[in-house]
């Protein structure tokens, strides 16, 4: 029997991940576009805020497209068609999550230069997506009424990794008791510091605010 | 549930490495596993296992260090170690504060490897 030897390796796991979110980051840099992730539960509304996003930004003249991520099924690929904005489905078979070798491969060679804005829908699940960096500028997590205020709580780190949180469903807060400012405390303690909007899809009620918001992340595109 | 695909990588990981150096199998991977990674050590445990089975890493142990949050308290000007990571405050002076430190490591530290026997039985 030989002994055991101890060899030092001090590699991160998600090395390959890393190398390839910087990647991309520094292809969408190269191609002026600014790249919005969303990250929620299934069912926190992800697609309907991303519909409604899709056609108000293209009514405004940008150029926004998408890439939705699902573990099976293209309806909501098929939903945000109905924006006109062009839309590719990643469909993750029984992963629960982006990567960022997904994103390259549904990207393919698409021309990102014609683009101001790609987003990019996550598969609904507030674990996992936390760990890949898909190498998007902007993530925006999103939290709605019904899942209740105590959500921050429950998963910080995907609230500790994402830039903006959006709470949604806000025409049914009274009618489910959903504690507004317990709500935006609880975001504050898991994420100091962190921009918070709310919005209706519904009524409209908060969404001029959460456009802006947005939109004041767009590259200028530089004019050769 | 990702932790299996994160297994999976430390063993690609570790194998590559056991191969690079010539050994015979790996007998331990050490881990330092940061409590904001987004990564759950009992699954990991468990996943760990599975991803192991007919590999070099085929009963191996996975020795896991847990990374507590540290994050920089402005106020008090220094280092400090979240109580719980449901509450990023200073635990010394309750400031809020988004600056993480440490506590994001997913890291294959080391591993322990067995050579191959054949020194031994040149001598024998």
């Amino acid at each position: 029997m030989s002994t055991p030897r101890l060899v030092e390796v001090r590699q991160n796991v998600l090395k390959q991940n890393d190398l390839l979110a910087r990647s991309l980051r520094k292809r969408f840099a190269d191609s002026a576009v600014l790249v919005v992730s969303f990250v929620s539960t299934p069912g926190a509304g992800k697609t309907a805020l991303l519909e409604h996003t899709l056609r108000s930004l293209r009514e405004t003249g940008l150029q926004v497209a998408a890439l939705v991520g699902d573990l099976a099924t293209d309806n909501d690929a098929d939903r945000l068609a109905r924006s006109k904005a062009p839309v590719r489905q990643i469909t993750t078979g029984t992963v629960c999550h982006l990567d960022a070798a997904m994103v390259e491969n549904a990207l393919g060679d698409w021309d990102l230069a014609a683009l101001d804005i790609l987003f990019i829908e996550n598969v609904g699940n507030m674990v996992c997506p936390s760990s890949y960096d898909l190498g998007e500028n902007l993530r925006i997590v999103l939290l709605s009424t019904t899942e209740g205020e105590d959500k921050p709580l429950k998963y910080p780190t995907i609230f500790n990794t994402s830039d903006v949180a959006v709470i949604t469903k806000m025409d049914l807060a009274s009618v489910v008791d959903f504690d507004l400012e317990a709500a935006r405390t609880n975001i504050q303690r898991v994420r100091p510091g962190m921009t918070t909007l709310e919005v209706s899809v519904k009524t409209g009620a908060g969404i001029t605010n959460y456009l802006d918001l947005i939109v004041s992340h767009v590259k200028q595109k530089v004019s050769i | 549930m990702h932790e299996l695909s994160i297994a999976m990588s430390m063993v690609e990981m570790a194998t590559e490495e056991c191969r690079r150096l010539g050994a015979e199998r790996v007998t331990t991977l050490h881990l330092k596993l940061g409590l904001l990674s987004g990564v759950v050590k009992d699954a990991l445990l468990f996943s760990y296992e599975i991803a192991c089975e007919g590999t070099l890493l085929q009963g191996s142990s996975l020795l896991i260090e847990e990374v507590p949050a540290r994050v920089y308290c402005p106020r008090c000007a220094s280092e400090k170690t979240l109580e719980s990571i449901q509450l990023f405050a200073c635990p010394t002076c309750g400031e809020l504060t988004p600056e993480v430190i440490e506590g994001r490591e997913l890291l294959v530290v080391a591993i322990e490897i067995e050579e191959k026997p054949q020194v031994a039985e040149a001598i024998a």
